[in-house]
């Protein structure tokens, strides 16, 4: 089976690499674009039957984070 | 005193660390990330600066998950000292033996330079060889410096006096200008500038001997 986890900076917390993105594309032209977050997708390939408990505890022990970042499991 | 300075693949400042360490009067022991425990007796465990295992997945983050970590935050938890120096601060807080996390520099560029500091405790077995309110220069060079922490968290660190320094004028986006925090036994200390590059004339600085001489001096008495 495959999951794929996607860790965000949590709401709140400033993304400099965003908010440089977000200037980069106003300059190229694109106008409009009012806010952009950078984020890391991750994909895992499991053991069949592994539970989306299992790959919480990988995103809080190393995955993730926590105090700045949160995460959203897709089972695939 | 009895130090071990924890080496990762992709750390550079950890024969610095040892260096400096020594200078001030340290029987110096190099520990490898593989290693399971520490030496026998260790008082300071002191974590390099560099780019553990590439800075991959984030800052620190692969190489607090190593074997001498889990001895690390063991010693730490038994009250031992341990000294975290820029990716070592990194480290420390994805430990969580510090709390916080270090982001990317709000600039976005890396930084590699001598920036003035201001000494905010001197109430640390680290700092007490400096006057509280000292201004003093050590050199910075990271990329992830710009510490974060929550609100509460940050008025109970300011509440109890464990905020080690502070930058002179903004650097990096840290929260309050914060370059380096103790923890609540004042026994762990992680900062950003590195003190083991200002240890010797021919360094350009000498200000960051006085945390060395200090932590060596008061943990042979302790």
């Amino acid at each position: 089976m495959k999951a794929r986890v996607y860790v965000m900076l949590k709401t709140g917390v400033l993304d400099p690499q965003g908010e440089a993105v977000r200037h980069a594309l106003g300059s190229l032209g694109f106008d409009g674009v009012q806010g952009v977050r950078q984020g890391k997708v991750i994909e895992l390939d499991l053991a069949d039957g592994t539970s989306e408990d299992e790959i919480g505890k990988m995103c809080d022990k190393l995955l993730a984070n926590t105090v700045i970042e949160s995460y959203r499991i897709e089972v695939l | 005193m009895r130090a071990a300075v924890v080496v990762f693949p992709g750390s550079n400042c950890d024969r610095d660390m040892a260096v400096a360490l020594r200078a001030a009067g340290a029987d110096v022991t190099m520990v490898w990330h593989k290693d399971a425990s520490l030496p026998d007796a260790v008082d300071l465990v002191a974590i390099p600066g560099g780019f553990s295992f590439g800075d991959y997945l984030r800052c620190g983050a692969i190489a607090a998950q190593s074997p001498i970590c889990r001895a690390v935050v063991a010693h730490a938890h038994r009250g031992g000292y341990v000294l975290g120096v820029c990716n070592g601060f990194q480290v420390l807080t994805e430990t969580q033996l510090l709390p916080g996390a270090l982001m990317r520099n709000s600039g976005l560029k890396f930084i590699c330079k001598a920036v003035d500091l201001t000494v905010e405790t001197a109430d640390s077995a680290f700092t007490a060889g400096y006057q509280t309110g000292q201004g003093i220069r050590l050199p910075v060079a990271h990329h992830d410096g710009n510490y974060t922490v929550d609100p509460a968290i940050l008025a109970q660190m300011q509440g109890e006096d464990r905020i080690a320094f502070r930058y002179a004028s903004p650097l990096n986006g840290s929260v309050a200008d914060i370059a380096g925090v103790l923890s609540e036994n004042r026994r762990v200390l992680g900062m950003m500038p590195h003190p083991e590059r200002a240890v010797d004339a021919g360094h350009g600085g000498t200000d960051g001997q006085a945390l060395f001489r200090e932590l060596v001096g008061q943990v042979v008495q302790a």
